[in-house]
């Protein structure tokens, strides 16, 4: 094995052949997607290369199923997540970079014990619990258990811990207090780590399928995943052309998102230092 | 029909009055009521929902029925158990047939008999087939309403049939004559690969109601307390036997579990002659598959009987006199003949009253579509569906267990054995 | 995300790798309040503290603890109240031949996804880091199982996986064969899922990795291949050590994964053939929320928590050392 590498011409195309075939794999499914959700239903599982084309089931599956609402529900759930996740987390993370107290140590093992725990293991207790609030079937709900953090929390302290102190103290003689020391120091100097959490919050609610299961029942406070899974139910699940087209339509945004931002996604996750 | 007249007396009133300016009076005499119903097979069932609910709106105004959509039988009890505990009820659910036992365990439903207050109205709940009042009473009281009900039924391509030289317009009858057909509906291409199979019979959701065909109705699962089960009864390891032969030994049916929500697809695709699935799978069928296909009876039925499915109106306690009242008036309205029959037509659902089937919106479906008829002709030979306490547990080890047989983990005897004494564990406490 | 690192006082995390923070001590004070007395200090830093410790007590440590606490008493049924039954539930638990089969599949489910998904990660990350033909388009085709909803990709797998006319058997059929009936047999059931989950999660790995490649330094990659090092040996002792905390952060993502995600089993096989299919939290759900045994539930999930804090347990003794040492 030794010879220098990243040299030959053959090494190249091998790697390149490799690499698509692994990736053309990897895609076939959203290829099969595609070719149903724009294939009349008898093409479903036919591949017949000049079936007639179609935007019938796009159609129909829009129809059949409030998509439109459950696009609003996943955007303000995803959106009320997020905010208060930035904003709880942010304020956790700054008492554990720079504020000195007895406990501090305990109370940072027990934050980090959620990255372990995650609220998704606890769903019959929570379930309890959601009751008891009188949310059940409420947006924040779907939101509750996840709204701090511990991932947030550990991320944005890690990076707190890294601003010198000295920016502190030019903004103290400013006379800035220490939510102002915060807003203007801390978070701007922390933006990648904010952009990338922000990436991984927003499609792992995007995508959360369980806990939302749970505690939705109406249309009205249903996400994406929960409605796509009763549409599913409805058009009896083999239907694959209709099945298809729906989630197509829920799974579109965060692949168009992907598609344009995927440079800034990949660097925001390298200078965040999630890696 | 004088709770009609009386409802629909004081709505006519009420509209008057609003005409007349009395607004707030007006706002005083609505009643609303919300309802629960879900949607088990493929199929605009619920959007066929939304237009009579919108209908029997314009028809009352005084009474504003909220219909919610609950999702899968499951989901639709989850969602109703839920809401009753949270003090939250429905004043009306249409909910799974066989969960009669744990919605009374639970507490949540009252007695038909307990509304009904003149002799007309006694006549219409007496007015539905007895196989489908068999989930519906306990304890000599009637619970449920049928609604959304069915039956398994056969359906077989016809051009199959053809081409393996039997006569496309008689299906096999008895269940010796559905494997002698299977053999000949198997193909196999020169490498013995099977290219079409006999039948299908769906095996993951759903599979003790199609052992129960295979049982017979003369043998119930479940004694009619609802504590007591006969999993391990030989004929119901017999009847399973028979089921595993077809893939194992006949070699006419896919082995392993078949799935039920591919059935259909499965029979579109010509990957199945014969399948057997609910009725309300009919419109889906008619819409959907691209050859002559036709409907009968479940094989041997006669003399084996078949089970009933399905769904029906529960009405929930909790509510004011006047919301039971609107509850009971829409279930009515409902189930009268041109509704029932609306809803037949869009979904493939059996009507669940005979007078239904006079109607001429009906009368006109099955002339033209006689495949229509016949999940109601075979009601005849039904049964009443599985139905104990804790349901879903209980399901979960017969369900389990004949698919620990049919993939080849137990044999037929010992998963029913299985079966019976984990049912027996459970359901000793309600002995 | 080591549940067991980086809470002392100096930036020794290595996750963040960034040089220690030469203000930071393991005495610093908010400077803002250096003035002030402590006392002063730590309020401040509870106060902040208080808005997340509260819902994070609320959803995840009191329900932890009450999980035990019920996991002692009867399900309430109807009119039958919840009642202390010791250790009932622990017993129907060790009885219950499905609680063990679930647990051993659920640890085959995680030795088949775990590490299967991460050497395909770190190999598309070490493609779509090259300059390869079209690496747009594969970076796309790689992560995109991980943008899209899970319940929507289950279904189409269903498709692949549908015996006869079904994709995976369509193409088997090309050449004269047959696939097995890969979600209704419980020998490939398991299997089934598992391809899924890895398919799933490869690409949300390779992100990680792939930003810890850009982070390595191209000299040094220049250099071994001056010195004459094989690209194998040049990954064992260079690449691959230096993506040791992503590995670990990223382990330990999958080890969670495999106990966390069961969107895809409520899709496909709904825990079937005969469980063959079902996990751990899969099996929580059935119980607690279609059987309406919410005892048992608790008890199944005492089980789940004991196996997350012992794996808390054994990557604090054995992956932090590694990790700190290499």
């Amino acid at each position: 094995m030794n010879q220098p590498f990243h040299t030959s011409r053959l090494d190249r195309a091998l790697n390149t052949i490799g690499a698509w075939v692994l990736g053309v794999l990897w895609f076939l499914p959203l290829i099969y997607a595609v070719w149903a959700a724009f294939h009349p239903q008898e093409y479903s599982a036919r591949f017949v290369l000049l079936a007639p084309l179609t935007l019938e089931n796009f159609a129909e599956a829009w129809a059949q199923a409030p998509f439109a609402r459950y696009f609003l529900n996943t955007f303000l759930l995803v959106t009320l997540i997020l905010a208060v996740q930035l904003l709880l987390c942010t304020l956790a993370a700054y008492s554990f970079a720079r504020f000195a107290f007895r406990g501090r140590n305990l109370m940072f093992m027990l934050v980090l014990m959620q990255m372990l725990v995650m609220p998704d293991i606890l769903i019959v207790e929570n379930y309890r619990t959601i009751l008891f609030l009188g949310l059940l079937d409420t947006i924040p709900a779907i939101g509750l258990p996840y709204m701090a953090s511990g991932f947030a929390i550990f991320l944005l302290r890690q990076s707190f811990k890294t601003i010198p102190k000295e920016l502190d103290e030019a903004a103290r003689i400013e006379g800035a207090n220490i939510l102002q020391i915060l807003w203007k120091v801390y978070v701007p100097l922390t933006k990648p780590v904010y952009v990338a959490f922000g990436l991984v919050s927003v499609s792992f609610h995007w995508n959360n399928f369980l806990w939302p299961l749970i505690v939705t029942q109406s249309v009205e406070t249903r996400p994406l995943t929960v409605g796509l899974s009763i549409f599913f139910q409805i058009e009896s699940p083999a239907d694959w052309s209709l099945t298809t087209a729906a989630s197509l339509i829920t799974s579109a945004p965060l692949l168009i998102a992907f598609l344009i931002f995927q440079r800034q996604f990949v660097q925001s996750f390298m200078r965040a230092g999630i890696k | 029909m004088n709770e009609f007249k009386r409802v629909f007396g004081a709505a006519a009133i009420a509209a008057l009055a609003v005409m007349g300016g009395a607004k707030g009076a007006w706002a005083q005499a609505e009643v609303e009521i919300q309802f629960y119903f879900p949607v088990a097979v493929g199929g605009k069932a619920a959007e066929s929902l939304g237009g009579l609910v919108a209908e029997y709106a314009a028809q009352r105004p005084g009474v504003k029925v909220d219909a919610v959509y609950a999702g899968s039988y499951v989901d639709a009890m989850v969602k109703a158990i839920t809401a009753s505990r949270g003090g939250n009820a429905p004043q009306l659910a249409v909910l799974g047939a066989v969960n009669l036992f744990m919605l009374l365990e639970e507490d949540l439903i009252m007695p038909i008999d307990d509304l009904i207050t003149s002799d007309a109205e006694r006549e219409w709940l007496d007015g539905f087939y007895p196989a489908f009042m068999a989930n519906s009473q306990a304890g000599g009281k009637t619970y449920g309403i049928p609604f959304q009900r069915s039956t398994l039924v056969m359906f077989w391509n016809k051009e199959a049939f053809k081409e393996a030289g039997l006569d496309p317009d008689r299906p096999p009858t008895t269940l010796a004559e559905l494997v002698e057909f299977g053999k000949k509906l198997t193909k196999r291409d020169a490498a013995g690969k099977v290219t079409q199979w006999g039948m299908r019979i769906p095996s993951s959701g759903y599979q003790y109601w199609e052992l129960q065909w295979l049982i017979g109705g003369k043998l119930p699962l479940n004694n009619a307390d609802g504590n007591k089960t006969n999993f391990d009864d030989p004929r119901v390891i017999e009847a399973l036997q028979y089921w595993l032969d077809l893939s194992q030994k006949h070699e006419v049916m896919a082995s392993g579990l078949l799935d039920w929500g591919a059935t259909p697809k499965a029979f579109f695709e010509g990957e199945s002659a014969i399948i057997f699935t609910s009725t309300g799978n009919l419109t889906n069928v008619r819409d959907n598959a691209p050859f002559d296909f036709g409907v009968g009876f479940m094989p041997g039925v006669k003399d084996l009987g078949v089970s009933t499915g399905g769904a029906n109106f529960y009405i929930f306690k909790g509510s004011t006199d006047e919301q039971n009242a609107a509850a009971l008036d829409f279930v009515k309205w409902v189930s009268a003949p041109e509704q029932a029959a609306t809803w037949t037509l869009a979904t493939g659902y059996v009507a669940p009253r005979p007078d239904a089937w006079e109607t001429p919106t009906l009368k006109a479906y099955a002339a033209d579509f006689p495949p229509a008829g016949v999940s109601r002709d075979q009601l005849e030979f039904a049964v009443g569906e599985f139905m104990v306490y804790e349901q879903y547990t209980v399901q979960s080890f017969i369900d389990d267990n004949i698919e620990a047989a049919l993939t080849g983990q137990k044999t037929p005897e010992e998963a029913m054995q299985d079966a019976q004494r984990k049912a027996d564990r459970l359901l000793k406490k309600y002995r | 995300m080591p549940a067991n690192r980086g809470y002392d006082d100096v930036g020794r995390s290595e996750l963040t790798d960034t040089p220690r923070n030469p203000f930071a001590s393991s005495k610093a004070r908010f400077p803002g309040l250096s003035r002030f007395r402590p006392r002063r200090e730590a309020v401040y830093g509870w106060l902040l503290l208080l808005p997340a410790l509260v819902l994070l007590f609320a959803f995840t440590h009191y329900p932890g603890l009450i999980t035990i606490w019920r996991s002692f008493f009867s399900t309430a049924r109807g009119a039958r109240p919840s009642k202390f039954i010791g250790l009932d539930n622990y017993v129907t638990l060790l009885e219950d031949d499905i609680f063990w089969q679930v647990l051993w599949n659920n640890f085959f489910y995680a030795l088949g996804t775990i590490p299967t998904s991460i050497a395909l990660a770190i190999v598309m990350a070490l493609w779509v880091n090259r300059k390869l033909a079209g690496r747009g388009f594969l970076r796309l085709f790689y992560f995109a199982p991980t943008m899209l909803p899970l319940v929507a990709v289950a279904n189409i797998w269903m498709f692949f996986y549908t015996p006869s006319f079904g994709f995976f058997d369509q193409l088997l059929g090309i050449f004269g064969l047959s696939g097995p009936n890969w979600l209704g047999d419980p020998d490939t059931a398991l299997l089934s899922v598992i391809i899924v989950a890895i398919w799933k999660e490869a690409g949300f790995f390779m992100i990680f990795y792939l930003a810890a490649l850009q982070a390595i330094s191209p000299q040094l990659e220049e250099a071994a291949m001056l010195e004459g090092a094989s690209r194998w040996y040049f990954f064992r002792r260079i690449t691959f050590p230096l993506l040791m905390p992503t590995t670990l952060f990223v382990l330990v993502n999958a080890v969670i994964n495999s106990f966390r995600l069961v969107d895809h089993i409520i899709v496909m096989t709904g825990g079937g053939p005969n469980n063959a299919s079902a996990l751990l939290l899969f099996y929580i759900f059935e119980n607690a929320f279609r059987f309406w045994d919410t005892a048992y539930g608790a008890t199944l999930t005492v089980v789940l928590l004991l196996l997350m804090a012992l794996f808390g347990i054994g990557q604090f003794l054995l992956l932090d050392r590694k990790v700190h040492y290499q």
